[in-house]
């Protein structure tokens, strides 16, 4: 994924965002800039934020406090002009069930005063594969074309800005690489905000990553470096075939390494330091000593576990 | 104006695939025949003025059941945020609706009354003058009615509460000058009556049409739907 270029102002601005249901602040001082061409993804637990993020930025819902600006606009003084500039898939896909896919794509184009309405449907539903059910009333289809028509419902007036709220729910795991495909080759031209609780999707779709928790922005990177930042220390797996009872101890003789364990028999657990391979010692000690090499590779924290680290390590304290 | 015009459009095409738009024109229409006839065998009297008399109440439940769905079931399917996060005022979205509605009663219910119209003057011809006034009435009252469905459609989720809160506020709205009495003679009794709806239309059934009963018809019309756009507008702060 390119980096975005960082000249020119960012196409959405969020200062100091806040949003107060009451005394619970579903967003609690969240700032982030968005660049064009980049694809955001809101990662975080169920009720962490990310819904209500959405509806602020798409006018559906004003803040509490603190600013928002799409493409310049702000998005409560200016809304309509915000609004003209985003597309919308909000989480529970607007759909009127009485309609067919074509005429429900027309009535959305119509209120968007899209120029050309037939050929932006088409192009639309052939981004999104539904070409074939054009006909068909929206309340026969199944849910992954429910889901799509929704998506090509926030594409049909080739908006600046594209914000989803959890865009490949209830889709089968085809549907969600077509999906996440689309969504990629979107990037550059239009500025993407998606929203997610499957972790590989925002490490495969997501130049950068937004994790959000308790209404709070606890990590933003990218995906590769925010793994990166929470492991502290490289892990690494060994498997041999006949293990020596002073094995931990020997591995742990050799420099750079923290630590040894053994986490059944013959294999191990190893952590060394952050940034040093120690895997070429860890091998000639093995053949050396024979304990018969079987299994030796390292061990990335993956998104997963960053995730878990980030959201439930702020709970503990208290 | 054609973002309008779009929601209206759409209204009209889900009430035509909803089965409400033919159930309450069948059931108004078979109202109104009974009642025309009923009322030409008793009175042998060329003239629409009792049938009309008899509409405005009938259309007490009429036009609530006409309009209960229009935002309550964008509620509640959630297509109501594809709509508020469209390029459009809120304002739009209800003036959309309700000329949605009232486009539907001027077509179905409304007009196929005429021809009750047509066997007067076959059979006897009616004075026209509070024939035409008549329908003026007839349209301003429904108007009237329609804004107060919309607005109890903005309340809920709920269609058959949106119904009930369109019913209920249209009936207070009809006998509001009985409860003038109460107060005695003064400010607010006068009020009262003068908020109260047969009033305003019975002369327009006779002939004449007061501008003060056109300019009341318009307030009524005006003030739910303005006080439905509120409602739609609050909800986005929760």
């Amino acid at each position: 994924m390119p980096e975005a270029s960082t000249n020119g102002t960012p196409t959405i601005q969020v200062q100091n965002l806040a949003k107060w249901y009451g005394n619970l602040a579903a967003l609690d001082d969240v700032s982030f800039d968005v660049q064009k061409g980049e694809i955001v993804g809101f990662l975080g637990p169920n009720g962490a934020g990310k819904t209500t993020a959405m509806r602020i930025l798409t006018g559906y819902m004003p803040p509490s406090s603190g600013t928002a600006r799409v493409a310049g606009f702000d998005v409560f003084d200016e809304s309509i002009q915000v609004r003209k500039r985003i597309g919308y898939l909000p989480e529970t896909v607007p759909l009127y069930t009485e309609m067919s896919v074509w005429d429900y794509l027309d009535f959305c184009a119509r209120l968007r005063d899209v120029p050309e309405r037939d050929s932006a449907i088409e192009r639309v539903m052939e981004m999104t594969s539904i070409s074939e059910r054009a006909d068909t009333l929206i309340g026969k289809l199944s849910k992954g074309f429910r889901q799509r028509v929704g998506i090509a419902q926030a594409l049909v007036h080739s908006p600046e800005v594209l914000i989803m709220d959890e865009p490949t729910i209830g889709l089968d795991p085809k549907q969600i690489i077509d999906i996440r495909n689309l969504i990629k080759s979107l990037a550059g031209e239009h500025t993407v905000i998606l929203s997610t609780h499957i972790l590989p999707e925002a490490s495969q779709t997501c130049s950068r990553v937004l994790i959000i928790n308790n209404g709070k922005i606890v990590a933003e990177d990218t995906p590769a470096r925010l793994s990166a930042r929470v492991r502290g220390a490289e892990h690494v797996h060994l498997q041999v075939a006949q293990p020596a009872p002073n094995a931990v101890q020997e591995l742990e003789k050799i420099q750079g390494v923290l630590s040894a364990q053994a986490v059944s028999d013959g294999v191990y657990e190893i952590e060394t330091n952050l940034g040093s391979d120690r895997r070429a010692d860890i091998a000639v000690l093995a053949v050396q000593r024979g304990w018969g090499l079987l299994e030796l590779r390292p061990v990335s924290l993956s998104l997963e576990d960053v995730f878990l680290k980030l959201t439930t390590s702020e709970e503990l304290p208290q | 104006m054609r973002n309008i015009w779009t929601i209206t459009w759409r209204e009209l095409k889900a009430y035509f695939v909803s089965p409400i738009a033919y159930v309450v024109s069948a059931l108004f229409l078979v109202a109104m025949g009974y009642l025309f006839s009923l009322i030409l065998i008793n009175t042998r009297d060329a003239s629409l003025r009792p049938l009309f008399n008899n509409m405005v109440f009938v259309l007490l439940i009429m036009a609530p059941a006409l309009t209960m769905k229009s935002l309550a079931e964008e509620q509640r399917m959630g297509t109501i945020e594809l709509l508020l996060t469209a390029p459009l005022h809120d304002w739009q979205v209800v003036l959309g609706k309700f000329l949605g509605s009232l486009i539907l009663y001027v077509v179905m219910l409304l007009g196929p009354t005429l021809y009750y119209a047509l066997i007067l003057h076959v059979f006897g011809p009616p004075d026209y003058g509070p024939v035409v006034t008549g329908y003026l009435g007839m349209l301003l009252v429904g108007a009237a009615y329609l804004a107060i469905g919309v607005f109890g459609s903005s309340l809920t989720q709920n269609q058959v509460i949106a119904f009930f809160v369109g019913v209920v506020i249209l009936l207070l709205f009809w006998i509001a000058d009985a409860a003038g009495g109460v107060f005695g003679a003064g400010a607010l009794s006068d009020a009262l009556t003068y908020i109260a709806l047969p009033r305003h239309f019975n002369d327009m059934f006779r002939g004449i049409v007061d501008t003060t009963d056109v300019i009341y018809a318009f307030s009524i019309t005006a003030i739910f739907l303005f006080l439905a756009t509120q409602v739609l507008q609050t909800r986005r702060w929760r």
